[in-house]
């Protein structure tokens, strides 16, 4: 496995030769930094930590400052670690789009859009009450029951509510690389990915 | 839009350059590949361009023709590959971008005037 830390562009389509138009997402994604490689020896664990984006120094703790000065790197803003990464990985080695192949698959990792207190048919997708006639007028995306009555008298744990929406961490596997623009560190995969416009988004292959 | 969108639907403009400039109002023909197993032919839709939406790799275009007295619409992605050739028969004079109030006419009434130069 190895990955790449980017940022979610924006989406288009693509016309593939047979007709098909295929939604794609464009992910700014690289050059990252090896920061860190972590060994069973040192830390328990195969780990190789990447950090991606530039951040001023002035901004940066100065024990975040000495982590970067041993990777003889600039300051980044974003540090994520892979596990089992591929082949031999060094302090200070740059990673960029030129490691995908046009055709390979990737899972792309983002946070998804908060959507703020939703009920039940948004966040759990429950189909609500169901009809708008028998004299039903009031509840058409309740819940319905929550439990029984004086067994169990409490309401178990776990159950499905209406709450925080969205603005979680999702992964999204089998995603395929279309294009590739090394230039440009550009990387065009099929179908969407979580998370808004400028977000962090972690590419794993 | 973001310069590295433009960048990636840029591909296109060699597409795009390939066909002639219309909007609602013209009546075209469009040669569409259409494949049967391994076979591929053409044909051609012939209509009157009622709308066209959109703009970059998501531009459409609306077609409609009256067969056997049955009003019959079809939407064209642009850039589609399927697209092989556009013509433009008659250029027309109409006063609006979406030429809907079409579908509830019929015969002398569903014309459009044709653009003098």
């Amino acid at each position: 496995m190895s990955g790449i830390i980017g940022k979610k562009i924006g989406m288009t389509s693509l016309y593939m030769e047979d007709g098909r138009a295929l939604a794609c997402t464009l992910i700014e994604a690289g050059p990252c930094v090896v920061t860190q490689v972590k060994t069973v020896a040192t830390d328990g664990y195969d780990a190789v930590q990447v950090g991606y984006g530039e951040k001023k120094e002035k901004h940066t703790t100065k024990s975040l400052l000495g982590h970067f000065k041993k990777a003889k790197t600039t300051p980044k803003k974003k540090l994520v670690e892979f596990r089992s990464f591929e082949g031999t990985s060094n302090l200070g080695d740059v990673i960029t789009v030129e490691g995908f192949e046009v055709g390979s698959f990737i899972d792309a990792i983002g946070t998804s859009k908060g959507k703020g207190f939703q009920g039940v048919v948004k966040r759990h997708g429950f189909g609500g009450v169901g009809g708008q006639t028998h004299g039903q007028h009031n509840r058409g995306r309740h819940p319905g029951s929550i439990g029984a009555c004086s067994f169990p008298s409490r309401v178990f744990k776990g159950l499905r509510m209406a709450g925080r929406t969205g603005g979680n961490r999702v992964k999204v596997q089998n995603l395929e690389v279309l294009k590739v623009y090394p230039e440009k560190n550009l990387l065009v995969v099929s179908g969407s990915v979580p998370g808004a416009k400028n977000s962090y988004v972690i590419i794993e292959n | 839009m973001s310069d590295l969108i433009k960048l990636v639907e840029s591909e296109n403009a060699a597409r795009r350059a390939e066909h002639p400039n219309f909007g609602a109002g013209d009546t075209l023909n469009v040669h569409v590949k259409i494949r049967e197993g391994n076979k591929e032919r053409i044909q051609v839709f012939q209509g009157l361009v009622i709308q066209r939406k959109n703009h970059g790799a998501g531009e459409t275009f609306t077609v409609r023709k009256v067969s056997n007295g049955i009003g019959v619409e079809r939407i064209f992605p642009i850039l589609s590959p399927n697209i092989d050739k556009i013509e433009v028969l008659r250029r027309g004079k109409v006063r609006r971008a979406r030429l809907f109030y079409l579908r509830g006419k019929q015969g002398k009434a569903a014309r459009v005037k044709e653009k003098k130069k």
